[in-house]
């Protein structure tokens, strides 16, 4: 699975580090998504999966 | 009101007036008709105040596709915008602008000027806090006589406490503050009600903009005051702001702490879960669920279509309104199996309960943890909390934009 974020359309909800937390951060600063792991473990992929369904700004692209 | 009116939208029938009631007897459900749209004709029009018809949308999957949708917007100075009530319509010209009331590119600023407190590493962090107010109130509550209002011993001051922390609200100022809020939260409130309202909170942020501006500390009002020193908003933007974290972020959580503090202690089965558990993970599941179930943002976000949208086998017309009634897409059948139950091991994060798209709550993240921890300690530490009263004497919100309950004796 490859993960890739838009930080521009990001809302900084934060939904995805709940999600995801070894794959996804927040800028300390405005909270803008960064993307920890491109490449997520494959015990991460539901919760990657999840994070993506649930962003609101639908930032987050995976390709399995 | 039968689902074949709600289905309305060729003009032979009457649309539905919106908002409706509940249901007697159902204080948990979001009223009947709403409830049948979202399954079955997700995309239909209500009548509101000013004999308008706007678009209700109320199922799930439609939501999510408009509140995604650049061409619908949030400017409430747009002519034929749906707007709350008469006393919205009347100030949204003389609102600054803001995250509430502005689209990209505008919004995106002033959102990332407001979203460093609330990040999730920064709202963890403060977990602990939480945690130890939870117990004080809790401590100060079972110390007090019995019954008691759970609303003002533990719901109203948890969160409020909180808020005042992270923006630098004097604590001893927040009763003041919430009176004013509750006159601007008041559906019927008249024009000049709501604009005395609306400038007091106004003015109160705006002085204490002005004051941290001199005096700096670390809290949110001393950075956005930092932003008016440094010319990137202006106080009357920095006060606009401010009004709408404060506002949002005590009365909310209030009404979920104990609104769902009702309908647990009426699911006994429910709350079994959460009293003989504690797994953060049981309790943050638990969250998820009521936040689905009570639905307490009742009153329908409100926006309009800068151009015509097809949607759901419909059009929406460009200048036409849209309602966004989050509570009906949170018992939409097509998400939720059986979505009138209650069930605290449901995977529920799916849910609309803080919106959804650009204008998604910033505080959702905080709320979070107030609700888990609140809903983990509680129970456990009173495992026998009851009702000091029969259900059907509890008044409820109806009115309010957050749906709630005005007060919760219990005892124990």
């Amino acid at each position: 699975m490859r993960v890739a974020v838009d930080q521009d359309k990001c809302v900084a909800a934060g939904q995805c580090v709940a999600a995801a937390p070894a794959v996804f951060d927040q800028r300390d600063e405005d909270g803008v998504v960064v993307l920890v792991k491109a490449t997520p473990d494959a015990a991460e992929e539901d919760d990657v999966r999840q994070a993506a369904s649930v962003c609101p700004a639908l930032a987050i692209q995976v390709q399995d | 009101m039968t689902s074949s009116q709600a289905q309305d939208v060729t003009g032979t029938v009457d649309p539905p007036f919106f908002p409706m009631r509940r249901e007697a007897g159902c204080p948990f459900d979001p009223p009947p008709p709403l409830r049948e749209a979202a399954g079955q004709h997700p995309v239909s029009r209500v009548r509101i105040w000013n004999g308008s018809t706007p678009w209700i949308i109320t199922g799930h999957a439609e939501q999510r596709e408009l509140l995604s949708d650049p061409r619908v917007s949030v400017n409430d100075r747009l002519p034929g915008f749906p707007h709350w009530h008469a006393g919205m319509e009347q100030i949204s010209a003389r609102r600054a602008e803001s995250v509430f009331n502005t689209d990209p590119p505008e919004h995106t600023r002033f959102r990332r000027m407001m979203t460093a407190p609330f990040t999730f590493k920064r709202v963890s962090a403060m977990r602990s806090v939480i945690k130890e107010i939870t117990d004080d109130l809790i401590d100060q509550m079972l110390a007090g006589p019995k019954p008691a209002d759970l609303v003002e011993a533990i719901a109203l001051p948890l969160p409020t406490r909180m808020i005042c922390t992270i923006m630098g609200v004097p604590y001893e100022d927040h009763a003041t503050f919430q009176a004013q809020a509750a006159i601007g939260m008041k559906k019927d409130a008249d024009a000049s009600e709501q604009f005395a309202s609306f400038r007091w909170q106004h003015d109160y942020l705006a002085n204490l903009v002005r004051a941290r501006a001199a005096e700096p500390r670390d809290d949110v009002v001393s950075d956005l005051a930092q932003r008016v020193t440094d010319g990137e908003v202006a106080v009357e933007e920095a006060a606009a702001m401010g009004v709408g974290l404060f506002v949002a972020g005590h009365e909310t959580s209030a009404n979920m702490i104990a609104l769902a503090t009702l309908a647990l202690l009426e699911h006994p089965d429910q709350l079994a879960i959460l009293r003989e558990s504690d797994d953060p993970q049981v309790a943050a599941k638990a969250a998820e669920e009521l936040l689905r179930y009570l639905g307490i943002i009742h009153m329908a976000q409100r926006r309009i279509a800068k151009e015509d949208i097809k949607i759901g086998g419909q059009t929406i017309k460009a200048g036409e309104g849209i309602l966004i009634e989050l509570a009906a897409a949170n018992r939409d059948p097509r998400v939720f199996p059986e979505p009138d139950v209650l069930d605290l091991r449901r995977p529920a994060s799916a849910h609309h309960a803080f919106g959804f798209g650009l204008h998604q709550c910033i505080g959702q993240q905080l709320a979070r943890v107030e609700l888990q921890v609140v809903y983990g300690t509680l129970f456990r530490r009173i495992p026998t909390l009851s009702l000091a009263t029969t259900i059907d004497k509890i008044e409820f919100k109806h009115d309010g934009l957050a749906y709630g309950v005005y007060h919760l004796p219990v005892t124990w």
